[in-house]
């Protein structure tokens, strides 16, 4: 009856999003009056699982075979396959991060199980479990019910609150049996490393879009990123330009965001990047085109050149926070 | 090298869509159809590697015959021939990923080469559910694909980075936007396109019987975001901004 929630290891650590996936997985016990078990695979896994054990499950699995030293998605859903078959779980639910959307749909379909991507909610209804979850860039909200036995998930991570360790320490368990990947392997990594915070945890993120032009624009952005301490985003034409990273991209296909404040300097505000950004609480756009769609969206719009008024904006907030 | 892509008929992605009063679905009066623009990455890339070392670029579509049009507009783009598998009504992907996995196993391709999400339900999943059903390896995301003999290597978009995969083939790969740009078609392409086979099938011929493990009861209007307000000068932006949405 209970629900498993797949955490996410990166360089040996507990990547962020597992901890909104660890409360969407209580949230929806709690829904279904049932428990949560969580499991960690790959290197430092076993560390993980003790670090996770405090956060509400009954047991914290782990391995660090071979087969699933590396994430591939080959390896871990075969893995977790055989967990679920053999503990009977009813739902398996991962963060719907790069990861969870490549490993969650192999797991179903090993499972036989229905899948939803990208949950928001969920509430009891005439079908059962009944999840919400965006379509279409985000224009509207679908209420999805699974009619397998096996429920398979990925969530939002913006859409829930992160876990916070308390109640009864669970156990520790490693996994036995873990197999080879079959016909894959990794063979290297290339992290863009900034020392600004991810995306999806940012408090404060400063985007820009095609007007920023050239890597003196994208130098505004970030200087007043890191002023508020925020993480720096992009709409996909500046990634097109190759004048950032691809995973700085917010929208549909690229990061779906949720901080407080939200600026977008030089963007349209086309549909697929106000997908990405709409749950932001509070939306800032300086575009000098009055008609930009970002301002349907902006609850603070300036129209005005924003090579003029960036500059100004970041003075204006070191001044304030010189007071502060 | 014969390489299978699946394509999705999907509306217009840069038109929002206007849902139905009563929930049930979209309003299609009206809306212009198109290729899933990740699915013309998918067929781009296949036809640049077909062009190099030669084959046969096939696609797939699961849908109803006004598919036929989204397959033409595919095979514009330089694919060879085609599949329309009619089906009554819609399935979700692990249903559609029934049907691939039916037809992959007729044909036998060395690559499929897939989208990596469908912009209308935007669900990533059929590709994943296929390479899962048929126990074949998967790369997804590609931002850059190299195939040397009976392996693909694969430069996969993952979060903070790039992944350097290796899959024995047959495997399914899925295109991120990165991947390449897609050509236009030009009007020879599509005249061409227009005498291209396109081999119409049921289910019941690849001897399956799909079916969807999930259901939309409806769709609603997320909540709407309440009306902003125009400021004149930055320092309007930044007092507001404190005093205000108390939000520096
Ligand atoms: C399948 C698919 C998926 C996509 N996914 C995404 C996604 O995830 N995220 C995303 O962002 N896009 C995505 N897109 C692309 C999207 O459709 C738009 O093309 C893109 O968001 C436009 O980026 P932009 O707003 O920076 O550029 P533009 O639309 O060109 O807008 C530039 C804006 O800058 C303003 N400007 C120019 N100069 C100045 C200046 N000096 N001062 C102030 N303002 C200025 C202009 O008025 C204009 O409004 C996707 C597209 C497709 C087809
Ligand atoms: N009806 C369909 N017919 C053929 N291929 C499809 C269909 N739906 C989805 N696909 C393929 O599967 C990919 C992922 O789809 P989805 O799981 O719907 O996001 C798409 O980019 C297509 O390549």
């Amino acid at each position: 009856m209970s629900i498993l929630v797949i955490a996410e290891l990166r360089e040996g650590d507990v990547r962020h999003a597992t901890y909104p996936a660890v409360a969407a997985g209580k949230k929806l016990a709690a829904l279904l009056g049932t428990d949560v078990d969580v499991v960690a695979l790959g290197k430092g896994a076993k560390a993980a699982a003790e670090r996770l054990k405090d956060f509400g499950p009954k047991t914290a699995w782990w391995s660090e075979a071979a087969g699933v030293a590396d994430y591939t998605a080959e390896g871990h859903a075969a893995a977790l396959a055989a967990l679920v078959k053999e503990k009977g779980y009813t739902a398996v639910l991962a963060a719907a991060t790069t990861t969870g959307k490549d490993l969650v749909p192999r797991l179903a379909a090993l499972l036989d199980a229905g899948m939803v991507s990208d949950v928001i909610g969920f509430a009891k209804g005439d079908a059962g479990t009944e999840y919400v979850r965006p379509m279409y860039a985000g224009n509207a909200e679908a209420r999805v019910a699974v009619d397998t036995p096996v429920h398979a998930l990925t969530v939002r991570e913006t859409a829930f609150d992160a876990a916070a360790p308390g109640g009864m320490a669970g156990a520790v368990a490693e996994l036995a049996g873990v197999g080879e990947a079959a016909g894959a392997k990794v063979v290297g990594y290339q992290f863009t490393k900034s020392g600004r915070p991810e995306l999806t945890e940012a408090k404060v993120i400063v985007s820009g879009g095609r007007g920023l032009k050239d890597a003196a624009g994208v130098k505004l952005v970030e200087e007043l990123a890191d002023l508020l301490g925020g993480a720096v985003g992009a709409s996909r034409a500046v990634v097109d330009e190759g004048l950032v990273p691809n995973d700085l991209q917010v929208g549909q296909t690229g990061k779906i965001v949720a901080p407080d404040l939200y600026f977008a300097f030089g963007i349209s505000g086309a549909i697929q990047h106000v997908a990405g950004m709409k749950a932001a609480k509070v939306i800032v756009a300086i575009n000098k085109d009055e008609e930009a769609p970002i301002f349907e969206v902006a609850d603070y719009g300036l129209v005005a050149d924003l090579f003029k008024t960036v500059p100004q904006l970041i003075e204006k907030v070191k001044e304030v926070k010189a007071k502060a | 090298m014969k390489i299978m892509v699946p394509v999705r008929r999907v509306p217009n992605p840069d038109v929002k869509v206007r849902l139905k009063k009563d929930g049930t679905g979209i309003e299609t009066e009206g809306v212009n159809f198109l290729v899933n623009p990740f699915d013309e990455y998918a067929i781009e890339e296949s036809v640049r590697l077909t062009e190099k070392a030669g084959g046969d670029v096939f696609l797939v579509t699961i849908g109803g015959p006004e598919n036929e049009e989204t397959l033409r507009a595919g095979l514009a783009l330089g694919a060879h021939r085609a599949y329309l598998v009619t089906v009554p009504a819609p399935l979700d992907s692990a249903g559609v990923a029934q049907l691939l996995a039916a037809v992959y196993a007729q044909e036998k391709p060395d690559l499929v080469m897939a989208g990596k999400q469908s912009v209308d339900t935007d669900n990533n999943q059929a590709a994943q559910m296929m390479a899962g059903l048929l126990g074949i390896p998967q790369a997804c995301f590609a931002y850059k694909v190299a195939v040397e003999g009976k392996t693909a290597t694969v430069q996969r978009e993952i979060d903070g980075g790039l992944e350097t995969k290796e899959v024995a083939l047959p495997a399914v790969i899925t295109a991120d936007l990165r991947l390449n740009q897609p050509r236009y078609a030009s009007l020879p392409a599509i005249m061409k396109a227009k005498k291209k086979e396109v081999k119409k099938v049921t289910p019941a011929d690849l001897g399956v019987s799909p079916v969807s493990r999930t259901r939309v009861l409806g769709l609603s209007a997320p909540p709407p975001r309440k009306a902003g307000q125009r400021v004149a000068s930055v320092d309007e932006l930044v007092e507001k901004l404190i005093n205000e949405a108390k939000a520096l």
